[in-house]
């Protein structure tokens, strides 16, 4: 008896192998570890669907550590054949020691704008190596139960912002503000990169910037710093060992006011704050002055250019750039915005709010991606730790900004 | 009688599997490393550069501020643990040899339990443990009626170094306690009889007959304290991140070479100036050790019961 049954078990591991030896696995490195279910249960589903023989595997790694393990194992000849890709120059490295496939002639890459593709291009755009999925916004998240309470309007100038942070504080009720400054990237992310646009004007200082005619030292790249400074007072308790997740926490919780944020949060947000929300984008100085958002091109999908199942992964990128796939996307993961030319339904009230600044504030990307962070000192990492420095008042903004100067002229011809 | 000695076979045999484990994965990729500290890129081609990243390491004030920044938490991390590890672990395993003592077994087993922790959940409890958020060190301040000493230490740069350091002594003041104890258990009773004869006993019977006995395990502790936490890194990585902040006041070592040699964020990794501090790091640890070696150890008396 034990011998017929190690038959069929032989014979079905046979035959089981048999059966799968004709489908092709494709496997994704992404860092979007909280995305697992989703692309698990809604995206591979809809795709497996529509083209059997082909399997798909997300195997994401955590965000921190995704940069170092992914070129370990594309060094290693281990890693799978679809590439997450960050935007600009961690990906254009990769592209140019050859791990990721040139895409240019991709047929979906017509549906995406030249801005879109920008970040995953090389610096003369002759060659386009990821299909871009998704860009996210800043801005600032609010709790509207609170502002009702509070009697607090939305606020659109500075002035109207700094005045409502002190209303929330008069009354004691809530946090200000939900922002910490132990991972210090938030500083910089949903801190400098959030309200600078509104200083520096956008594409416009972004562009002068890397073209060597604004430095980090103008006022324009320098005031943002002189208000971040002025966060301090409104940050909750030992806000400086106060961790990203801390500061989630605080605001879904229903213990802060305002969430100084990106759209990738809305998912999050929904699913955990028991409270309405409300969103709005960086104030301005004055009422009916242009606003500034930063709209980051931030992830995209490659090819591992060693991968064996190149067709399958190249059937898989078109439909990553077709409208089915930007629909099912920006509807299952509110918060990332399509960069697919086909304008897209969302559901989600706070996404919806958040792509409505499109309409009647300037888009820029954040500051130091492009081109600025390719030398040592690293400007985002140093942007990371002068912005948290500034917001704990151990550094002052102009000494931020001139150290930030004398790093980045330290390297980069046009700023010598 | 000419005797030709026979060769001794079983000497290779049985030294080969450990000899060709740890050569394959400890000095192959030591000499591996230090070989990769004298290249760097040159467009895309690696190329032989000498000393060049050396000289950029020292020279070049943005990697040079780095790296003696580095080097000087990690003198501090190393001083704390000196000045309160091994202190208090010698301290533990007095009191746990004393007759008199009731459960020492509980005692012993629970003060080591924290060292065969993993750094991840030692980092992470002591993260929580001191949240001025959800933390319960602000509440029990505030129960005792001290809660203006309370501070978001792990956020302040002038006390996140020793607020870690302390956590890892704390981890791991079990070792320095087992060492000690065991080495006290091995004095001879009649040594100590005799000492109690000539009427010393107590303190002075410490001070004067256990420490002399106990102090070579001293200096292997002394010695195991300093390889280990100049290869730290975990705790810094689990409870402050690759940037070690605030401000890079808890960059050490290790966390210097984990940015440089895989990158971070936007940086993208540099193998090449990664080995370079890395092959500063084995000088370092050398340096020490021979120092402890040399000037140390065999200067330690020895005495045979």
């Amino acid at each position: 008896m034990t011998k017929t049954f190690r038959f069929a078990l032989l014979a079905s591991t046979l035959l089981g192998g048999a059966a799968s030896a004709q489908d092709v696995t494709l496997t994704i490195e992404s860092w979007r570890n909280d995305d697992l279910t989703i692309w698990q249960d809604t995206i591979i589903p809809a795709f497996e669907a529509q083209n059997p023989g082909i399997k798909v595997v997300f195997a994401p790694t955590a965000p921190a550590e995704y940069n170092a393990a992914l070129n370990s194992k594309l060094a290693a000849g281990s890693a799978g054949d679809l590439i997450t890709c960050r935007p600009f120059d961690a990906s254009l490295e990769l592209y140019n020691q050859g791990h990721l496939a040139d895409l240019s002639g991709l047929a979906s890459m017509a549906n995406f704008s030249p801005v879109a593709k920008s970040a995953w291009q090389t610096d003369d755009g002759a060659a386009t190596f990821c299909v871009p999925m998704a860009s996210v916004i800043h801005g600032f998240i609010y709790n509207k139960d609170a502002f009702d309470a509070l009697g607090i309007a939305v606020p659109t100038t500075r002035d109207e912002f700094f005045a409502a942070l002190d209303t929330i504080k008069a009354d004691g009720t809530y946090i200000p503000m939900a922002m910490g400054t132990n991972d210090q990237w938030e500083a910089a992310t949903m801190g400098y990169n959030n309200i600078g646009p509104n200083y520096w004007k956008g594409e416009e200082g972004r562009l002068a910037l890397i073209a060597g005619e604004q430095k980090l030292t103008d006022a324009q790249w320098v005031a943002p710093f002189e208000e971040l400074a002025r966060w301090k007072d409104y940050l909750g308790d030992g806000f400086e060992a106060q961790t990203y997740p801390d500061s989630q926490n605080l605001f879904t919780l229903g213990r802060a006011a305002i969430y100084p944020a990106g759209s990738w949060e809305i998912s999050g947000f929904n699913a955990q704050a028991q409270f309405a929300m409300g969103a709005f984008p960086p104030p301005v100085a004055a009422a009916g002055d242009t606003c500034y958002i930063s709209d980051h091109t931030d992830i995209a999908i490659g090819m591992n250019a060693k991968s064996p199942n190149a067709e399958a992964a190249k059937t898989f990128l078109e439909w990553v750039g077709s409208p089915e796939f930007a629909t099912l996307y920006a509807n299952a993961l509110p918060g990332f915005f399509s960069l697919n030319s086909t304008p897209v339904e969302m559901q989600d009230p706070l996404a919806q709010e958040f792509v409505s600044w499109r309409g009647k504030c300037q888009s820029t990307i954040r500051s130091t991606y492009q081109i600025l962070s390719r030398g040592t000192p690293n400007l985002e990492n140093e942007t990371w730790n002068a912005s948290a420095n500034v917001i704990r008042g151990s550094e002052a903004p102009a000494d931020a900004g001139k150290r930030l100067q004398d790093g980045l002229a330290g390297w980069y011809e046009p700023q010598k | 009688m000419a005797s030709k000695r026979p060769i001794r076979w079983h000497i290779g045999v049985f030294l080969a599997p450990a000899v060709l484990v740890y050569t394959a994965i400890m000095i192959v990729p030591l000499f591996g490393t230090l070989n990769l500290s004298l290249y760097n890129l040159d467009g895309q081609n690696r190329i032989f550069v000498g000393l060049t990243n050396f000289v950029t390491l020292f020279g070049d004030p943005r990697w040079s501020d780095a790296f003696w920044n580095a080097l000087w938490n990690n003198c501090w991390f190393f001083i704390i643990h000196m000045l309160v590890q091994n202190p208090i672990g010698i301290l533990l395993a007095a009191l746990l040899s004393s007759p008199r003592l009731r459960m020492a077994a509980f005692y012993r087993t629970a003060i080591f339990i924290p060292t065969i922790l993993s750094f991840v959940i030692v980092g992470f409890v002591w993260k929580l443990i001191l949240s001025p958020i959800w933390g319960i060190a602000p509440g029990m301040l505030d129960a005792v009626g001290l809660k203006f000493l309370f501070a978001p230490w792990l956020g302040k740069e002038e006390y996140a170094l020793t607020t870690l350091a302390l956590i890892s002594v704390w981890q791991f003041v079990g070792i320095p306690m087992m060492l000690i104890y065991a080495a006290l258990l091995s004095i001879p009773d009649d040594v100590i009889e005799a000492a109690e004869m000539d009427g010393l006993t107590g303190w002075s019977q410490f001070w004067k007959i256990k420490l002399p006995l106990i102090l070579p395990s001293i200096g292997i502790i002394s010695i195991l304290t300093f390889v280990g936490n100049f290869n730290a890194f975990d705790l810094i990585y689990v409870a402050q991140g690759a940037l070690a902040g605030p401000d890079f006041s808890t960059d050490i070592l290790g966390t210097f070479l984990y940015r440089t040699f895989f990158g971070f964020q936007l940086q993208l990794g540099d193998p090449y100036m990664g080995s370079a501090i890395a092959t500063a790091m084995f000088g370092i640890i050398l340096l020490g050790v021979c120092i402890y070696l040399f000037g140390i150890q065999t200067r330690l008396r020895r005495y045979q019961f």
